[in-house]
């Protein structure tokens, strides 16, 4: 156990020197890799900040459904349908305009009142305006879909039409940092692959004289394991401080702009279980990358003996 | 303690190196293996070394049988051995004293261990003050010490050197000489492969002569 606490504390020594005696080699490893992690890492940030931002607007906007009437309903189809929307157990408020009453307040925000005065007829139909007490995207138009089947109903309009196709594309936006993470995932591993291939092929002779005088596999690997994942630690730690820097830079560039227009959109520092993630995914790809390269080269280099 | 019987080793492209090899070796004896070049000197010392599998017949070193040993017992039966190479193979990179450290790292020593051994190896060579000397500015000479001093360092129970002297000035090889012969006797098995007969005027040890492959006497 002693021994192995040796082995491991050595390997990693060896290591940290590797890292820090090349350090200009190491440094443009680094930022290779840290770039490819920052590209998903600062795009999910923006997905997490637009997300928290659709769902503040969906509860400040209360999004509510409104039903016109068809014109030629009268005030019996009027009365019932006021009568069903009571029923709904999710219904929070129903507010009933009637044509007579849209009309004036047309003619008093919009300063039509002369064309409107010459219209021969009413164009406007009767209208509920309804507010929900659970205002899903779902709940709406599954009672969207209801309520248009309804005798004397023509059209039933979802207010938050805009928050629901933000919320589509919130979902696209997902799907592609997914994509986006596996590619750069793929890239991290191969970036360490080559890498460790490299340090294997110029350490050449010390791995031949360490196996001519009885090293095990293991002991030649566990350097470069820690190589491997130690590139890809520092490499997660730059691209968070990266990322970090961005979402400062927006706030301080953007922030005041948003204020103004009425807007309250900030972005999110990448939280603590993103944060950890990514330290732990790269890592672990450091490792396997490594791992690839140095069981293939290791097996590759045959003893010369001299 | 080394044993060949009938050891025949033909390589891939079809030349016989040994044929038909057969001796054995006592813990604590002293053999020097010789012959012109091509006799199959250091293909003996690689088949002991488990570098090289025999093609047909046996070794056998410590009751152990080389030609079934699984891969990964190779390692822990290279560790019973030191290794001086013509070469030197030293490390270029690291200090005398990390040579040496190499073998010891390897076997998993502690680092107060390290340093004992380390420097009663370098000691026994006459390196003690190169501690922090890097290989390039030792002399030939002192190169080969090293080499001895890594290949000692841990204990072994066999010493193979091949053609220790083969660079060296005639000086330096009488006491590269002594230094085989202090470590056979405490115990030390030696082999080494060499045609130097100076080396082998010195040390008068027990002579396995190669010729084409086989073995003359």
């Amino acid at each position: 156990m002693k021994t192995w606490f040796t082995q491991h504390g050595r390997g990693l020594r060896a290591a940290v020197a590797r890292f820090t005696g090349a350090p200009l080699g190491a440094l443009f490893n680094v930022l290779v890799i840290s770039f490819a992690l920052a590209l998903p890492l600062g795009f999910y940030a923006v997905l997490n900040s637009l997300q928290t931002f659709a769902g503040h607007a969906l509860v400040d906007s209360a999004p509510q459904l409104r039903i016109y009437m068809a014109l030629d309903a009268d005030s019996d189809d009027i009365a019932q349908t006021d009568q069903r929307l009571g029923q709904d157990d999710n219904v929070s408020k129903v507010l009933f305009v009637s044509r007579d009453q849209a009309l004036r307040e047309l003619k008093q925000s919009s300063g039509l009142a002369d064309v409107i005065d010459s219209l021969p007829q009413n164009p406007l139909p009767d209208a509920f305006i309804v507010s929900l007490r659970e205002p899903s995207p779902a709940a709406l138009e599954t009672l969207r879909d209801g309520i248009q089947t309804w005798p004397h109903v023509a059209h039933v309009q979802v207010d938050s039409a805009w928050a629901q196709r933000l919320d589509a594309l919130l979902r696209i936006g997902r799907f592609a940092v997914a994509v986006l993470a596996t590619l750069f995932a793929a890239v991290l591993a191969a970036v360490t692959f080559n890498t460790i291939r490299l340090q294997i092929l110029t350490q050449r002779d010390e791995i031949e004289v360490a196996k001519l005088i009885g090293a095990t596999d293991a002991f030649i690997r566990r350097p470069l394991l820690y190589f491997g994942a130690l590139l890809g630690l520092v490499s997660a730690g730059i691209a968070w401080l990266l990322v970090s820097g961005g979402v400062m830079l927006f706030n301080r560039e953007f922030g005041a702009w948003t204020q103004l227009s009425g807007s309250l959109f900030r972005l999110d520092y990448p939280g603590p279980a993103a944060i950890f993630t990514l330290l732990a995914v790269a890592a672990a790809l450091g490792w396997g990358g490594a791992w690839l390269a140095a069981t293939r080269t290791i097996a590759l280099l045959e003893v010369e003996y001299k | 303690m080394i044993s060949f019987s009938h050891v025949t080793k033909r390589y891939p492209e079809g030349h016989e190196a040994l044929h038909d090899v057969s001796f054995t070796l006592g813990a604590g004896e002293m053999a020097f293996v010789t012959g012109h070049s091509g006799a199959g000197k250091t293909t003996l010392l690689k088949l002991l070394a488990a570098i090289e599998r025999p093609t047909a017949g046996s070794v056998v070193v410590n009751g152990q049988n080389l030609g079934a040993l699984k891969p990964r017992a190779v390692p822990f039966l290279r560790r019973n051995f030191g290794l001086v190479f013509q070469e030197h193979r030293l490390l270029f990179d690291r200090s005398a004293f990390d040579n040496v450290a190499l073998p010891l790292q390897i076997a998993g020593y502690s680092s107060g261990d390290i340093g004992k051994r380390v420097r009663a190896a370098l000691d026994k060579v006459g390196l003690l003050g190169h501690e922090r000397t890097m290989p390039i500015a030792l002399s030939g000479g002192e190169q080969q010490r090293l080499c001895i001093a890594r290949a000692i360092v841990h204990r072994p129970a066999v010493l193979l050197a091949d053609e220790p002297t083969g660079n060296l000035d005639a000086d330096y090889a009488v006491s590269i000489g002594q230094l085989f012969r202090s470590f056979n006797q405490v115990g030390v098995t030696v082999v080494i492969a060499s045609h130097d007969q100076t080396l082998r005027a010195q040390l008068a040890p027990r002579v396995i002569t190669l010729k084409n492959g086989g073995l003359v006497s």
